[in-house]
C-alpha cells in the first residue's frame, strides 16, 4: 500500500506539488488526469526520486517504508517501476548488458544468486513476447533509433522483467497508435497481478478504456481536488477540466 | 640552452659511447646516427613552448638517471612468465620484444609464408641491408628531439616486412617487456613495410615486468604500399613508473587502408605522436584511440593526418575518461595540402572527466587548403548523463553500476573500431576490469602486483 | 566553368567602396618612436599627468618586447619608426575639440556623409549616436546632451580623461593591462582616440551607440582605444564601423577595446569591419591588430561580441571574455570574409571563472581568392567554475581551390563539472545548391550572395537591424561571384 501525506515538491525553487494526499491500497490502479502543468509527471516522478526535484514537505510511504529516503534503485527494489514519458536513450549500453544488470541487482537485493546467460537470454525471449517485442531490438542500445511505439513497448517489456509490484504508467499512450495503445495496454494488464497496484497518468480515456481503473484523480494546480469512480474519466473526457475548476473555485 | 641539463647526459652518453652503441647495432642503423645526433644537439628537447609538445614537459621526463643497456647484456627473463594476458579465442604469432631488444629464444613455430620477415631489426638491417635501409629513417623526422634521440641510441627493436599480393593471416602479437632490476631507458625502433597488395594485423603490448622507473622511447615507422591493408594495435597496460614516448609515422600509397587503434588502460606518463601521410589517392586512415586514466597519470595523443593528394579518406576518434588527478591531452590536425580535393575526413575527441582534480586538454584542428573537401570535426568535455543515470537506477541498477555501464559504453566506440573480434571481446573485457578497479589484479605485470 | 571564371574576375577587380581620401588640412606629427613622441602626444591631448605616465610605462615596456611571431600569418615586416603616431584633420584653435558642428572643416562632414554617417543630429538614422573619428582625433559626438540627462556619458577618450579622470583611472588599463601583448603595450604607448561609454546604475541606454573610425592620412598609424563600462543593472548596445582610403603601402591600426560589465548588466558590442582590404595583388591594406576583452565582473552580467571582419590585409583579433561573476554569459558571434590575398586570424578566448557561466561561439569563415582564413579560439574553464558550459561551433565556407581555411580551437578544463561542446565543419557551396537556385532563374552570382548570406544568417541577426542590412550587403559586396 502506497500513503502519500502532504507532500509537496519544487524544481528548480519553483514549487509545482502543493499538498498531495493519496492512498493506493495493493491491487488498485488509479488513474491522475489533469491538465499541462498540473503537476502529474512532478507527483511521479518524485516518487521515483528523480534527483532533480526537491521534496520539501510531506511523507510518501510505500508497505511501511520512507520512500523518500530511499535511493532511486532502492525503489526499485521495494517494487517501483515508472514508464517513463520519454524514455532515456543509452547509446553504447545494449538492451540485453542493460536489462541483465537490472535483473541482476534485483535478484541480489532479494538475495538470489545471478541469472545464468541462457537463462536470462531465455526470460528475454518469454517477456518480449509479451509486448511483440522485436528481437532486433533487443540487440540494440537501449531506446536508441527506436520509434515512439517502441520506446513505449521497450518500457512494458522491462516492466516484464523486473515484475514490480507498483506501477506508474507516465502518459504512457502518448505518440501511440490504436494498434501499439492495444498492444502496450494489454501487455500491462497480462502482467497484473492481484497484488500489483498502478498509478496511470492520461489525458485520454481510451487507454482506461483498457485498464479499468478503480478510482479518479483529478490535479489541478498541484493539488488533487476532486476524486472519483470510472465515470469520473469518461466525464472529463466529455467536457473538459473547465467544470471541475469552477466546482473547486479556481 | 635553459635545459641543458637535461640533453647533457644524453650528449655525453652518445659522444663517450658512440663505438658502443654502433658495435652492437648494424651498419643501417649506425649510418644515421651522426645527423641525428647533430639535430639533437642543435634543437635539444622541446620546451612546451613548443606547439606540438604544449601538454607534455618533454625536459622533465628525460632529466632523471636512467641505466641504458647500450653493451646488450643479456637480462635474464621468461616471457611466458612475465606474460599471460593473452587472447583467448585469437590465435596469434606470438613474439617478444625485451626493453629495446628483439627476443629471438621464443619464436612462434609456425612458419610464415615466403617472403615474409619478422624479426630482429639489427639483425633483419644486417641480413638485408638494400631493404632495409631503402625505408630506414625515410620517414621518421630527425627535427623533432625524440626521433633524433631514438635514432641516435636504438640499437634494436622490430622489422616486419610483406611482400607483394602475400596475406598473413594470423594476428602477429608483439608483446613489449619492460624488465630490469635497475632504471632503464629503452630506445626501441619498429620498421613496418608492406608492399603492394600485401596484408597484416599487427598487436602491439606494452607490459612491465619490474617495479622500476622506465623510460622509453619507441619510433615506427610504416611504408603501406599500393592497395595493403594493416591493421595496428597499440595496448599500453604498464604502471605509473613507467614513461612512454612513442612517435609513429606513416606513409600511405594509393588505395591502402590502414587503422590504427591505440588503448592506453594503465601506465605513467605517455606521449604518443602520431603522424599519417595519405600519399597516393583513394588511401583511408582510421586513427581511434581510448585512454582510461587516474590518480596521477598523463596521457598526451598528438596526431597529424595529412592528405598530401586527392581522392583520400580520413576518420579518427579519441575517448578519453579521467579519474582522480590525471591529466588528458589530445591535439589531432587535419592537414589538407592545396590539391588533396574530394577529401573526406572527420574528426572526433570526447573526454569523461570524473574528478574534481581531473584536467583534460583538447585541441581538433583543421588546416585547409583546398575548396571541394568535407572536414569537420568535434570536441567534447563533459560527465555522464544523468538522464541516463536515473533511468538506470530507476530500474535497480546501483549508481555505481550505472556509471560502470556508462562509462564502458562511452569507451566501447573507439573499441567497436577493431576490425579483429576475439580482440574486441577481449579488450571490452579489459576496459571493464579496468573500471572495475580490477585490471591491475590480473597478475600479468609484476609492478602491478 | 567559363562563366565561373569570368566571375572570380569581376569580383577580383570589385572596387573598395570607401578608397577615397579626404582632402584636408592634417596636422600630422614627425615619423618615428621614442618618449619624446609619447609625450608629445600627451601633451597635443592636454592630458593630465597620470595619463603620461601611464603611457611612459607602456612605451618602456614595450621596448623590452620582441613582435611575436605569427602562427598562420604572413606578417610584413612593420617598421615602427616609418609611422607617424599623431595625425589631427580637425585643425583646432585650442585643444578641446569642436564643440559644433559649425566649428567643423566642410570637408569631414563631407567625408562622413559620404560614409554614410551624418553628424548633423537632425539627420541622424533613428536611435543611434556616433562618435566620429577620424585618424588619431574624435571629429563629433552626436547626442551627447541627450544623453547626459539620463547621466550616460559618452565622448571621446580624450575628452574623458579630461573630464572624468577618476572613472577612466579606475578602469583604463583595468582588463587589459599594458602588460597583455606586444600591441597592448604600443597601443597603451601611443593611443590617439576612440570612445568613453559609462552607463550608470540601472540605465537602459535608450540609443544604440556607435563610433565610426576613418584612417585617411598617409603613413600615420590608428591607435583606437576605447573604454565601456556598464554599470549594475544597466544595458548599453554599441556598435563600431570603420573604413579607410586605398593606399599602396600597410597601414598600422593597433586598438584596444575595454569592457567592464557589473551586477546584472548586459553589454553588446559589434563591429563591422571594413578597412581598406589592398588590392587584388595583395599590395597595401590595413594591418588590423586588435586586443578586445570584456570583462564580467559583476554575477548574472552579459556581455556579446558581434563581429563582421571584411576587411584589412591582416587582422588578428579574438574579442575575449573573462566569465568571473556568478551566472554570466558571454557570447561570441562571428563572420569573417576574406578575398584576393587577405588573411584573418581571429576568434575569441572564454575563461571561466565564476560558477554556473554560460559561453556560446558562433563562427563562420569564408574564404575566397588566395586568401587565409582561420578561427583560433579558447575555452578555458577554471578549478571553480563548477557548472561551466560552453558551445562552440565553428564552420568555414571555401569559395575556390586557392585560398585556406583553418579551425585551431584549444579547451583547457579543470572543473568535471563543466560541459564543453566544440564542432566545426568546412566545406564549399554545393553544385547542387547553385543548379538548384539557377534553375530556379536565380543567376550564379546573385546564388551564391543568397547562399552566403544564408550561411551567415545566425550571426549577421544579431546585429542591430540597420547594421544589418548594412552588413549583409557588404557580404554581398566582398564575395560577388567568388565560385570556384
Amino acid at each position: 500500500m502506497l500513503e502519500i501525506k502532504d507532500l509537496h515538491a519544487s524544481i528548480n525553487g519553483k514549487e509545482i506539488l502543493k499538498g498531495i494526499n493519496l492512498t493506493i491500497k495493493d491491487g488498485e490502479v488509479h488513474a491522475l488526469m489533469g491538465q499541462n502543468g498540473a503537476g502529474k509527471s512532478t507527483l511521479s516522478n518524485v516518487l521515483v526520486g528523480h534527483p532533480a526535484y526537491e521534496v520539501t514537505q510531506g511523507q510518501a510511504i510505500y508497505n511501511g517504508q520512507d520512500l523518500l529516503t530511499m535511493k532511486p534503485e532502492e525503489r526499485s527494489h521495494a517494487g517501483l517501476f515508472m514508464s517513463f514519458q520519454t524514455p532515456i536513450e543509452i547509446p553504447g549500453v545494449s538492451m540485453v548488458n542493460f536489462m541483465r544488470a537490472a535483473v541482476n541487482e534485483k535478484r541480489k537485493y532479494r538475495g538470489e544468486e545471478p541469472l545464468s546467460a541462457s537463462a536470462f537470454l531465455k526470460l528475454m525471449r518469454e517477456k518480449r513476447a509479451i509486448v511483440e517485442l522485436d528481437s532486433k531490438l533487443a540487440n540494440r542500445s537501449v531506446n536508441e533509433g527506436f520509434s515512439g511505439g517502441e520506446k513505449k513497448r521497450n518500457e512494458i517489456f522491462q516492466m516484464a522483467m523486473l515484475e514490480p509490484t507498483f506501477a506508474i504508467l507516465d502518459e504512457t499512450d502518448s505518440g501511440l497508435d490504436v494498434d501499439a495503445l492495444r498492444i502496450v495496454a494489454e501487455g500491462f494488464n497480462k502482467l497484473r497481478t492481484p497484488q500489483t497496484s498502478a498509478l496511470v497518468i492520461t489525458h485520454y480515456q481510451r487507454l482506461l478504456d483498457y485498464l479499468k481503473p478503480d478510482i479518479i484523480h483529478v490535479l489541478i494546480g498541484g493539488q488533487i481536488v476532486k476524486t472519483g469512480g470510472p465515470e469520473l474519466a469518461l466525464e472529463i473526457d466529455e467536457k473538459g477540466f473547465d467544470w471541475i475548476k469552477a466546482e473547486a473555485g479556481l | 640552452m635553459e635545459n641543458l641539463n637535461s640533453e647533457k647526459q644524453y650528449i655525453d652518453l652518445y659522444q663517450s659511447c658512440s663505438d658502443i652503441i654502433a658495435e652492437h647495432s648494424s651498419e643501417v642503423m649506425n649510418a644515421l646516427r651522426a645527423e641525428a645526433f647533430e639535430k639533437f644537439c642543435k634543437n635539444g628537447f622541446p620546451t612546451q613552448k613548443v606547439e606540438r609538445y604544449k601538454y607534455t614537459d618533454v625536459p622533465e621526463a628525460f632529466k632523471p638517471d636512467y641505466g641504458l643497456n647500450i653493451k646488450r647484456l643479456n637480462i635474464p627473463v621468461n616471457p611466458a612468465d612475465v606474460f599471460k594476458c593473452d587472447v583467448p579465442n585469437m590465435s596469434t604469432l606470438l613474439y617478444f620484444v625485451v626493453n629495446d631488444e628483439f627476443y629471438t629464444k621464443a619464436m612462434p613455430k609456425t612458419g610464415l609464408p615466403d617472403g615474409v620477415i619478422v624479426g630482429s631489426l639489427r639483425e633483419a638491417s644486417k641480413l638485408h641491408p638494400e631493404l632495409v635501409s631503402k625505408y630506414y629513417g625515410k620517414l621518421a623526422d630527425t627535427n623533432d628531439s625524440v626521433t633524433a634521440l631514438n635514432t641516435m641510441l636504438a640499437q634494436d627493436g622490430l622489422f616486419v616486412y610483406v611482400p607483394k599480393n602475400v596475406v598473413l593471416d594470423k594476428t602477429l602479437q608483439v608483446v613489449n617487456i619492460l624488465r630490469a632490476d635497475v632504471d632503464l631507458m629503452s630506445n626501441r625502433r619498429v620498421l613496418i613495410v608492406l608492399e603492394e597488395s600485401a596484408q597484416a594485423r599487427i598487436l602491439f603490448c606494452d607490459h612491465a615486468a619490474d617495479d622500476r622507473n622506465f623510460l622509453t622511447t619507441q619510433v615506427i615507422e610504416v611504408f603501406a604500399g599500393e592497395n595493403s591493408s594493416l591493421d595496428i594495435y597499440e595496448l599500453e597496460e604498464t604502471h605509473e613508473k613507467n614513461t612512454r614516448f612513442s612517435n609513429l609515422y606513416v606513409s600511405q600509397q594509393a588505395y591502402s587502408n590502414v587503422l590504427h587503434d591505440s588503448i592506453t588502460l594503465y601506465n605513467g606518463t605517455t606521449r604518443n605522436m602520431a603522424d599519417f601521410n595519405l600519399d597516393g589517392q583513394g588511401a583511408e586512415i582510421h586513427s581511434y584511440g581510448c585512454a582510461i586514466t587516474d590518480s596521477s597519470e598523463h596521457i598526451d595523443n598528438n596526431t597529424v593526418i595529412s592528405h598530401n593528394v586527392p581522392n583520400c579518406q580520413s576518420d579518427q576518434l579519441y575517448k578519453y575518461v579521467l579519474d582522480d588527478k590525471s591529466v588528458g591531452a589530445f591535439a589531432g590536425l587535419i592537414l589538407v595540402k592545396k590539391d588533396a580535393q574530394k577529401t573526406v575526413s572527420q574528426e572526433t575527441n570526447s573526454n569523461l572527466c570524473v574528478s574534481k582534480e581531473a584536467r583534460m586538454y583538447t585541441q581538433p584542428m583543421l588546416e585547409i587548403y583546398a575548396d571541394d573537401v568535407k572536414c569537420s570535426h568535434g570536441s567534447t568535455v563533459g560527465q555522464l548523463d544523468e538522464m541516463a543515470l536515473f533511468y538506470m537506477r530507476q530500474r535497480g541498477i546501483s549508481e555505481a553500476e550505472a556509471r560502470r555501464l556508462l562509462q564502458n559504453a562511452f569507451c566501447s566506440q573507439a573499441i567497436e573500431q577493431i576490425r579483429l573480434e576475439p580482440l574486441r571481446d577481449r579488450l571490452h573485457m579489459l576496459v571493464d576490469k579496468r573500471f572495475r578497479g580490477e585490471l591491475n589484479k590480473c597478475g600479468g605485470c609484476k609492478g602491478c602486483k | 566553368m567559363e562563366e565561373k571564371n569570368e566571375f572570380v574576375k569581376k569580383v577580383a577587380s570589385q572596387k573598395y567602396e570607401f578608397g577615397f581620401t579626404t582632402d584636408v588640412q592634417t596636422e600630422i606629427i614627425e615619423k618615428g618612436l621614442n618618449e619624446d613622441v609619447v609625450r608629445l602626444i600627451s601633451a597635443k591631448k592636454n592630458e593630465p599627468e597620470w595619463m603620461l605616465e601611464f603611457r611612459l610605462r607602456a612605451f618602456r615596456y614595450w621596448l623590452t618586447l620582441e613582435q611575436p611571431e605569427w602562427g598562420h600569418l604572413d606578417m610584413p615586416e612593420i617598421d615602427y619608426q616609418a609611422i607617424s603616431y599623431y595625425a589631427d584633420p580637425t585643425k583646432k584653435k585650442d585643444n578641446n575639440g569642436p564643440k559644433t558642428t559649425d566649428e567643423i572643416d566642410p570637408e569631414l562632414m563631407k567625408t562622413f556623409d559620404k560614409l554614410g554617417i551624418p553628424l548633423e543630429e537632425r539627420l541622424a538614422l533613428a536611435g543611434t549616436a556616433v562618435d566620429a573619428v577620424m585618424d588619431s582625433v574624435s571629429v563629433k559626438t552626436t547626442f551627447k546632451e541627450t544623453l547626459l540627462e539620463k547621466g550616460i556619458i559618452f565622448c571621446s577618450i580624450s575628452e574623458a580623461i579630461r573630464e572624468h579622470p577618476d572613472l577612466v583611472k579606475q578602469y583604463l588599463g583595468s582588463v587589459v593591462p599594458y602588460r597583455d601583448n606586444y600591441f597592448a603595450a604600443l597601443n597603451s604607448a601611443v593611443f590617439s582616440d576612440g570612445s568613453f561609454v559609462y552607463i550608470p546604475k540601472g540605465v537602459r541606454c535608450p540609443m544604440e551607440l556607435s563610433t565610426y573610425f576613418r584612417i585617411n592620412a598617409r603613413e600615420t598609424g590608428q591607435f583606437e582605444r576605447t573604454l565601456i563600462v556598464c554599470d549594475d543593472d544597466a544595458y548599453v548596445s554599441y556598435l563600431e564601423g570603420c573604413t579607410a582610403p586605398m593606399r599602396d603601402e600597410n597601414q598600422l591600426h593597433a586598438a584596444i577595446v575595454e569592457i567592464v560589465v557589473n551586477e546584472n548588466a548586459e553589454v553588446k558590442y559589434s563591429t563591422v569591419q571594413n578597412w581598406y582590404p589592398g588590392d587584388e595583388n595583395g599590395k597595401g591594406g590595413v594591418l588590423n591588430l586588435v586586443t578586445k576583452r570584456g570583462h564580467l565582473r559583476g554575477a548574472n552580467s552579459k556581455l556579446s561580441w558581434t563581429q563582421v571582419e571584411t576587411g584589412s590585409a591582416i587582422t588578428w583579433k579574438y574579442p575575449s571574455c573573462v566569465l568571473q561573476g556568478d551566472n554570466s554569459q558571454a557570447e561570441f558571434y562571428s563572420v569573417a570574409v576574406t578575398n584576393n590575398y587577405q588573411q584573418a586570424d581571429t576568434g575569441t578566448k572564454m575563461i571561466h571563472i565564476g560558477k554556473n557561466t554560460k559561453s556560446t561561439i558562433i563562427s563562420k569563415g569564408i574564404s575566397a581568392g588566395k586568401s587565409q582564413n582561420s578561427y583560433r579560439g579558447l575555452v578555458k574553464v577554471g578549478t571553480n567554475a563548477d557548472g561551466a558550459r560552453n558551445y562552440s561551433s565553428c564552420d568555414s565556407l571555401l569559395l575556390g581551390s586557392e585560398c585556406g581555411a583553418h579551425t585551431f580551437p584549444y579547451m583547457d578544463i579543470h572543473n568535471n563539472t563543466a560541459i564543453v561542446e566544440h564542432e566545426a565543419t568546412t566545406s564549399k557551396i554545393s553544385e547542387d545548391q547553385l543548379f538548384y537556385c539557377n534553375q530556379r532563374g536565380i543567376p550564379t552570382e546573385d546564388a551564391v550572395g543568397l547562399i552566403v548570406n544564408g550561411y551567415a544568417k545566425e550571426v549577421l541577426n544579431k546585429l542591430p537591424m540597420e547594421f544589418a542590412v548594412e552588413a549583409q550587403k557588404l557580404l554581398s559586396v566582398s564575395l560577388e561571384g567568388t565560385v570556384g
